[in-house]
C-alpha cells in the first residue's frame, strides 16, 4: 500500500529547500521499495518548522520538522515512512501542536490540508459553498450577510466591507469592478501570500461572491512583482477554475458571469494604497488620487470599484457559508471575526496565527512566539508594517484591537509583528522609517517628498550629536508637518516609527 | 521621479555583447520580437504594466531603445512612457548579469542581521545596488520584503527566494551558480 506524505510548496517551505527534501524522500523511498505519494501541499504556516514533513496514518497526520537535507536518511531509517516517532524531529500528530490546536482558524482553515491546485481537495473541505448559497441570494442579501459579519477591511484602514459593498451595489447598473489588492507591502506580513499560495480557489470564490454581490463581472487581483511563486501558483488555480467553470461565462453553472485576471505590481510600495493601485492598473505610474471621489463610485476606469485586500474577499466564504453571525461571534468590540496574525523578525517560533481579536502582544510574542530567535532579551516591536510605531515594552500587554490600539497610537494594520532584540540600533530604525519614506514616496505632495529626505538628514546630525536639541526640535515640528499636510498614510504615517522612537527610546537618539 | 536613464547605472554595460548563454535566459532583444510582446497584450484594458513586465522578462530590461515602439503601439508620448518606466523600482533599463539578486532591506530582515548580510553580499561581487559584478554573474537589487519575514534574513535570485540566509550561504549559493553558469557554456 502507497503510504501519502506532505512537503509544503509554499514560499517560506521552499526558500528552506523543501523541493531536495522531496526529491531526497522519493530516493529514499525507492532504495527502500516503499511506495510513497508525496502531496505538494500548502504549509500550515508553522514557518519555524518548515520544510515540515507529514505522514498521513491511520491516527491522523504525523509532522516532523524542521527537516534538513542532511536529516532525510535518518528519518527513513527511523521509521518514518510508516509513522514511527523515535526521530528527534518528530512531533506527533500534527493538529496537536499546540501553536496550531490554540488557534482559532476561520480564514484558514484548509491551509497545509490540501494540495493548493486540487478542486477535489477544495471541494472536500467545504470549498464552493458559501458561493453555492451565494447564487441563491440577492446581491442585497449577500451584502447585509457581509454586514452581519461585521468584516472590517484587512488591508490597514479597517473600514467595514459591507458598507464599501452597499455603495457599490447602490451606483447604476453597468460596468463595475472587484479589485482584490494583493500588494501585501508590509514587512514582517504574509498572509496574503499564504492565501494565494496554500489557498488560492478561497480567493477566486471570494471576489466571485463580491461579484455577484455588487453586480460586477470582471475583476483583477494586483499582486506584488516580489511574490514569484504566489504568481505561478495563482495563474495556475485560475486557469483550472475556468476549466472547471467556476468562472467565465456561466460561473458554476448559473449563467451569471465572472471573469478574473492577475496582474502584477512592479515594486511600489505606494501602489499598495488604493487609489494608486487603481491608476497602475491602469497602465499609469501610481500616483495618489485625492477622495472624492471615493473608488466606491469612480474606481478603476472611472467606474464603481470594490477595493478589497486578500484576507477581506479571503473571509467571504466563510461568512456566506455559516452566516454573517457565526463570523461576528469572534472577536471584541468593534473588531470583529479573526485577525490573521503574522509572527515574523527575531523570534524562535515565527508563522502565522489566526485568532479572535483581544490576544495580547505578550502572549504572542512570549507564549506562540517563544521569544527571540536569538535567545536575546526582545527590546522593540513594530505593528502593522513600515508607518506602524514602534512598541515598548510597557505597551505589549494591550489587547489586539483596532480601537485598543488606536487609543496608545498603535496600529494594528494587516498584522505584521515584527520583533527586534536588544542589539537593535533604534536611531537606525528611526533613519529607516524616513528613508524608506523617500524611496516609495509618489512625489505628489510636499511634505512627504521634501519631508521624508530632510527627516534622514536632521536624523543623521542627531546620531552625529551634531546641535542634538535644536535638531530634535526641528524633527518633532517635521514629523508634526507630515501628520498634518500630507494626502495620503504613507506620509501622514511615517513618522509613528520615528515619533515612538523620539518618545520610548531616546537613548538611541545620542551620538 | 527617478533616475536619468541614460545615466550608466552597472560596472558593465555592454553586457549585449555577451553571449546569450551567460545571460541566464535572457534573449537578445530586436525590435519585431518587442513588437510581438506588446501585440500579444495591447487590447488588454490598462495593458502598459503587462508590457512592461512581457518585455522585461524576455530580455532581462527594458532597453532604451524600445521605448520609442512602445510608446507609438500605446499611443502615449515617449516622455510618459519613461515616466511610467522610471516610477517603478521593478522595471530597469540597464541590462543585468546571468543571475538577479534581490537582497531585502525591510525590517523584519533588518531585526535578523540583513544590513550585514547586504554589506557582505556587495563586498563579495564588488557590486553595490543596480550594479553587475564585474565578470557579469551577479546584478545586486534592493527589495523591501520578499513575504519570508519569518525566515529572516531572505534574499531572491531569479524566481527562487531563499531564506535563514547567512554570509557563509551565501557564499556556497553563488559558487554553485557561478559553476553552473560556466558549465551552460
Ligand atoms: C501607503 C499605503 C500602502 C497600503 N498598502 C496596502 C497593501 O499592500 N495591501 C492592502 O490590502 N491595503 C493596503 N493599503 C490600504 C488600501 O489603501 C485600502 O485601504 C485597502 O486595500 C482596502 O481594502 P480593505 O478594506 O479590504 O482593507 C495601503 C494604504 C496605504 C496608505
Ligand atoms: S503622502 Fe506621499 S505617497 Fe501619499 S500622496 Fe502625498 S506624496 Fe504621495
Ligand atoms: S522583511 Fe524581508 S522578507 Fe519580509
Amino acid at each position: 500500500m502507497s503510504v501519502k506524505l506532505f512537503v509544503p510548496c509554499d514560499t517560506t517551505a521552499l526558500s528552506l529547500g523543501a523541493d531536495r527534501i522531496a526529491a531526497a524522500l522519493q530516493r529514499e523511498a525507492d532504495s527502500r521499495g516503499a511506495t510513497v505519494e508525496i502531496v505538494r501541499n500548502g504549509s500550515r504556516g508553522l514557518f519555524w518548522l518548515e520544510p515540515l514533513v507529514e505522514v498521513e496514518t491511520a491516527a491522523g497526520r504525523l509532522a516532523y520538522g524542521p527537516v534538513e537535507l542532511e536529516d532525510v536518511a535518518a528519518l527513513a531509517d527511523s521509521g518514518l515512512f510508516e509513522g514511527a516517532q523515535s526521530h528527534p524531529l518528530a512531533l506527533g500528530l500534527t493538529e496537536e501542536i499546540p501553536y496550531l490546536s490554540r488557534q482559532q482558524r476561520l480564514t484558514f482553515s484548509r491551509i497545509g490540508i490540501t494540495d493548493p491546485l486540487s478542486l477535489a481537495d477544495y471541494r472536500a473541505h467545504s470549498g464552493f459553498a458559501g458561493l453555492e448559497k451565494a447564487l441563491k441570494l440577492s446581491p442585497q442579501a449577500i451584502v447585509d450577510e457581509v454586514k452581519a459579519s461585521g468584516l472590517r477591511g484587512r488591508g490597514g484602514a479597517a473600514f467595514p466591507t459591507g458598507i464599501k459593498w452597499q455603495t457599490v451595489l447602490a451606483e447604476p447598473e453597468g460596468r463595475k469592478y472587484i479589485v482584490c489588492n494583493a500588494d501585501e507591502g508590509d514587512s514582517g506580513t504574509f498572509a496574503d501570500r499564504l492565501v494565494m499560495e496554500c489557498d488560492p480557489y478561497m480567493l477566486i470564490e471570494g471576489m466571485t461572491i463580491a461579484g455577484l454581490a455588487v453586480g460586477a463581472s470582471q475583476g483583477y487581483v494586483y499582486l506584488r512583482s516580489e511574490y514569484p511563486v504566489a504568481h505561478r501558483m495563482f495563474k495556475e488555480a485560475l486557469k483550472r477554475a475556468y476549466e472547471a467553470g467556476y468562472l467565465g461565462a456561466d460561473v458554476a453553472g448559473s449563467g451569471r458571469r465572472f471573469d478574473l485576471e492577475v496582474r502584477l505590481a512592479a515594486g511600489a510600495y505606494i501602489c499598495g494604497e488604493e487609489t494608486s493601485l487603481l491608476d497602475s492598473l491602469e497602465g499609469k505610474r501610481g500616483m495618489v488620487r485625492p477622495k472624492p471621489p471615493l473608488p466606491a463610485i469612480e474606481g478603476l476606469f472611472g467606474r464603481p470599484t470594490v477595493v478589497n485586500n486578500v484576507l477581506s474577499l479571503a473571509a467571504v466564504p466563510f461568512i456566506l457559508d455559516q452566516g454573517g453571525a457565526a463570523y461576528a461571534d469572534y472577536g471584541m468590540g468593534r473588531s470583529r471575526g479573526t485577525l490573521a496574525l503574522q509572527m515574523a523578525g527575531n523570534i524562535k517560533r515565527g508563522g502565522l496565527i489566526e485568532l479572535a481579536f483581544g490576544i495580547t502582544l505578550r502572549e504572542l510574542m512570549e507564549d506562540f512566539g517563544g521569544g527571540t530567535f536569538t535567545g536575546r532579551p526582545l527590546r522593540a516591536v513594530q505593528v502593522g508594517g513600515p508607518l506602524g510605531a514602534y512598541l515598548p515594552e510597557s505597551q505589549w500587554d494591550s489587547p489586539m484591537d483596532y480601537e485598543a490600539f488606536a487609543a496608545f497610537g498603535g496600529v494594528v494594520g494587516h498584522g505584521g509583528v515584527v520583533m527586534f532584540d536588544d542589539t537593535v540600533d533604534m536611531g537606525e530604525q528611526a533613519r529607516f522609517a524616513m528613508e524608506f519614506c523617500a524611496v516609495e514616496s509618489c512625489g505628489k505632495c510636499t511634505p512627504c517628498r521634501i519631508g521624508s529626505v530632510r527627516g534622514v538628514e536632521v536624523i543623521d546630525r542627531i546620531r552625529a550629536g551634531d546641535n542634538r536639541e535644536a535638531n530634535l526640535e526641528l524633527l518633532t515640528e517635521l514629523c508634526e508637518t507630515m501628520v498634518d499636510g500630507s494626502l495620503c498614510a504613507m506620509g501622514g504615517m511615517a513618522p509613528f516609527p520615528v515619533q515612538s522612537v523620539m518618545k520610548h527610546f531616546p537613548e538611541d537618539l545620542q551620538a | 521621479m527617478g533616475v536619468p536613464m541614460s545615466v550608466p547605472k552597472t560596472s558593465a554595460q555592454n553586457i549585449t555583447s555577451i553571449s546569450p548563454a551567460i545571460r541566464a535566459g535572457f534573449e537578445d532583444w530586436t525590435p519585431a520580437l518587442v513588437k510581438q510582446e506588446i501585440d500579444a497584450l495591447k487590447d488588454k484594458p490598462g495593458a502598459m504594466l503587462p508590457i512592461l513586465h512581457a518585455i522585461q522578462d524576455r530580455f532581462g530590461y527594458i532597453p532604451e531603445a524600445t521605448v520609442p515602439i512602445i510608446a507609438e503601439a500605446m499611443r502615449q508620448t515617449r516622455a510618459e512612457v519613461h515616466g511610467i518606466i522610471s516610477f517603478y523600482h521593478h522595471f530597469r533599463t540597464h541590462p543585468v548579469g546571468a543571475h538577479v539578486i534581490h537582497i531585502c532591506r525591510a525590517e523584519a530582515c533588518q531585526s535578523m542581521g540583513s544590513r550585514q548580510l547586504e554589506s557582505h553580499i556587495k563586498s563579495r561581487l564588488g557590486a553595490d545596488y543596480h550594479q553587475t559584478s564585474r565578470d557579469n554573474e551577479f546584478t545586486v537589487e534592493p527589495v523591501y520584503c520578499l513575504g519570508n519575514c519569518a525566515c529572516a534574513p531572505s534574499i531572491r535570485i531569479g524566481d527562487d527566494i531563499h531564506g535563514r540566509m547567512s554570509p557563509d550561504k551565501f557564499d556556497r549559493l553563488a559558487d554553485r551558480l557561478t559553476t553552473s553558469t560556466l558549465e551552460l557554456k
